[in-house]
């Protein structure tokens, strides 16, 4: 029963950091119809950042200065290595994000050394409490919570505010929201920037509970949130979530029995069947493909 | 028309045999154990330069961007281990698991020595290319209904299930576990040695050459012949294609077997290349490379991916060590060079190309069509 609940809260937890990650990559995915292969690696980074800041400023600036800065970075990538192939096909522009995720890497590898490094305590919620018996992180209770503010917070900007209509029209029809005066340039920028935002919040919820750092441990939280998005429905917000949650209690699931090594296997082949069931997820919109 | 086809494909054999002479001749000139990375990067070079035309058969060719060659290849090197390993050595590699649970070897069951040794080992990278094609046809099946990026994706958690399983505990007196399969035939065996065990002929470069070389060719035949038409048609508009009278779904399925059987070929070669087959090493990162190999090239270019797998595996192993060695000069310790900087600056030159010379070195032109046009332009 304990273990049952541990290996529940965890994977509840886990939900939530895939999801705020997912949000980055189904929004990106809706509007560019990229997948932004780098969105794992920024996640990747923003963890660094807070490791390197936290060791010479105080916890209360390095927090706000780690999302400011992978915000710019979010920015910087899109308008760097995404705008300038806007008229390219669509796979010159994945395959510019497979190289910028392997910059990202490269240059995490050459500024750590290689070395794992350790994410620092962060008080309040790196403490330890027991639920029912089950001891866990502080942040484990947190992260549904603060999931789903931002969540709903996120959702009132998409469908109450100006900038929140010109992403829903954007998404729709991209040459049409153009012609009709939407400025499409900031408009993607927007989106890089939230999804950006949501990966530094996700990243510090994720490495307080796994604490070390390694170059590549941002491109399979990064898979495994992209998969959530495919499997709640790309370019919904509200799928993005809901697969997350799903995914991470699964692999919580599997990680806790006897099959732990399948549990990546587990999450892609769920992908698989989806796509090949319901190729729009379980909350996507149907498209009918132009010939 | 068919004289001027003849003696192109005569030149380019022409070509093919001179350059394998030049790679034994350099072999055999320079002193191997004083110029390692000359030979590791060539080896290497050969190695992906097949897995990249492969690739570049599925992505550049059929149009179907797949991300799934890591998971192909290790199939493949899985297989040609397991298969080779002699049999006196099986309770060495198989420790863990008290002894392998495929107990024989093909160089040694077709009768040993030189002889036994090269049909085997051909015959086990066939074996896991087969092995890599029949799983290919298996996946195929429902992928390859999927569009583009969704296709890539799907390919791509194929790839990382496959390492999953060759992971398993459970098939590790077949797969030895996540323990490095080890002590099969290399490209080293292939150096001829007299009695006195000492090397006569260097031939270990020449054998990857020309494994690779073999099927490089045979993928060419293939894109030269009513398949590769189709392909290029499918690419180029499905619908259109299939009003031609094209079956879609028939063609994606060949390229997509094909492709996956010659990166198991490569996946055996890429065994044989590193003396050991593991199942962490066939990662994403390993598919990134071979993308970005066939995209430096040209995505749509032979010649071009073999010239790119050489640049690619030479500058990452070879010109660039340099960058990650603390470097002095006369007393001034020039910054940023430290262990890590050299994969930095590969990779920010992969971004220049990737965005500003998105042709890659030969666009979708081939090595002879250069040539072709040189000579129009002197004609005139």
């Amino acid at each position: 029963m304990q273990y049952a609940i541990s290996i529940l809260l965890s994977g509840v937890s886990l939900g939530g950091q895939y999801a705020l990650i997912a949000i980055g990559y189904t929004m990106v995915y809706g509007i560019l119809r990229l997948i932004n292969f780098a969105h794992g690696d920024v996640f990747m980074v923003a963890g660094l950042m807070m490791v390197y800041l936290t060791a010479s400023l105080p916890l209360a600036a390095s927090i706000p200065l780690v999302l400011v800065l992978t915000v710019l970075l979010g920015f910087i990538i899109e308008r760097a290595a995404y705008k300038p192939l806007r008229e390219a096909p669509r796979m010159s522009v994945m395959i510019s994000a497979i190289g910028v995720s392997y910059l990202l890497q490269n240059l995490a590898t050459y500024v750590t050394g290689g070395l794992p490094k350790m994410y620092p305590e962060i008080p309040g919620i790196s403490a330890t409490i027991t639920i029912a018996g089950a001891p866990t992180k502080v942040v484990t209770i947190v992260t549904p919570i603060l999931v789903l503010v931002l969540v709903l917070a996120l959702t009132q900007l998409i469908h109450h505010t100006k900038v929140g209509m010109a992403m829903r029209a954007v998404a729709k029809d991209f040459e049409t929201a153009q012609l009709m005066g939407i400025r499409i340039n900031a408009v993607i920028s927007v989106t890089f920037v939230i999804g950006s935002f949501l990966a530094a919040v996700g990243s510090v919820l994720y490495f307080t509970n796994y604490q070390s750092i390694v170059p590549l441990s941002g491109s399979l939280p990064g898979l495994r949130a992209f998969v959530a998005a495919v499997f709640g429905g790309i370019g919904s917000i509200p799928g993005a979530v809901v697969g997350a949650f799903i995914i991470g209690l699964s692999e919580s699931v599997i990680k806790g029995s006897s099959w732990s090594i399948f549990s990546d296997a587990f999450t892609f082949a769920l992908l698989i069947i989806i796509l090949v069931v319901k190729p729009t997820g379980l909350f996507g919109e149907k498209v009918t493909d132009k010939v | 028309m068919k004289k001027t086809i003849s003696k192109s494909t005569w030149m380019t054999l022409l070509c093919t045999a001179a350059l394998l002479v030049l790679v034994v001749l350099l072999e055999n000139v320079l002193d191997p154990n004083k110029n390692i990375m000359v030979f590791t990067a060539l080896k290497k070079g050969a190695v992906y330069a097949l897995v990249a035309v492969s690739m570049n058969l599925l992505n550049g060719f059929t149009g179907l961007f797949s991300l799934g060659q890591a998971g192909f290849m290790l199939l493949g090197a899985y297989t040609y281990a397991i298969l080779t390993i002699p049999v006196s050595q099986r309770d060495a590699v198989y420790y863990i698991y008290n002894g392998s649970a495929v107990n024989f070897s093909l160089p040694e069951l077709l009768g040993g020595g030189a002889f036994g040794l090269v049909l085997g080992v051909v015959l086990a990278l066939i074996l896991g290319g087969c092995a890599a094609a029949a799983v290919a046809w298996l996946i195929g099946l429902p992928v390859l209904r999927l569009k583009s990026d969704y296709l890539a994706i799907a390919t791509l958690g194929f790839g990382e299930i496959i390492r999953a399983v060759f992971q398993w505990d459970k098939l590790g007196p077949v797969t030895n576990g996540a323990n490095a399969l080890k002590n099969f035939p290399t490209f080293s065996s292939f150096n001829i040695q007299n009695a006195g065990g000492e090397t006569v002929l260097r031939l270990s470069t020449f054998t990857a050459f020309l494994l690779a070389g073999i099927c490089i060719a045979v993928i060419v035949l293939l894109i030269n012949s009513t398949y590769g038409r189709s392909f290029k048609a499918i690419r180029d508009d499905e619908v259109a294609a299939e009003a031609m009278g094209i079956n879609l779904s028939k063609h994606k399925r060949l390229a997509f077997v094909i492709s996956s059987f010659f990166a198991g070929v490569g996946g055996g070669m890429f065994a044989m290349f590193a003396n050991q087959a593991q199942a962490k090493t066939f990662t994403t990162a390993m598919t990134y490379e071979i993308l970005l190999i066939v995209v430096i090239g040209g995505i749509g270019s032979v010649s071009g991916s073999c010239i790119a797998a050489f640049l690619y595996v030479a500058a990452s192993e070879w010109w660039l060590r340099f960058l990650d060695a603390e470097t002095f000069v006369g007393g001034f310790k020039v910054p940023l060079l430290r262990n890590g900087f050299r994969m930095v600056v590969f990779s920010v030159v992969i971004m220049i190309v990737v965005l500003f010379f998105r042709r890659g070195i030969m666009g979708d032109k081939e090595l002879p069509d250069l040539f072709k046009k040189r000579r129009k332009e002197k004609a005139k």
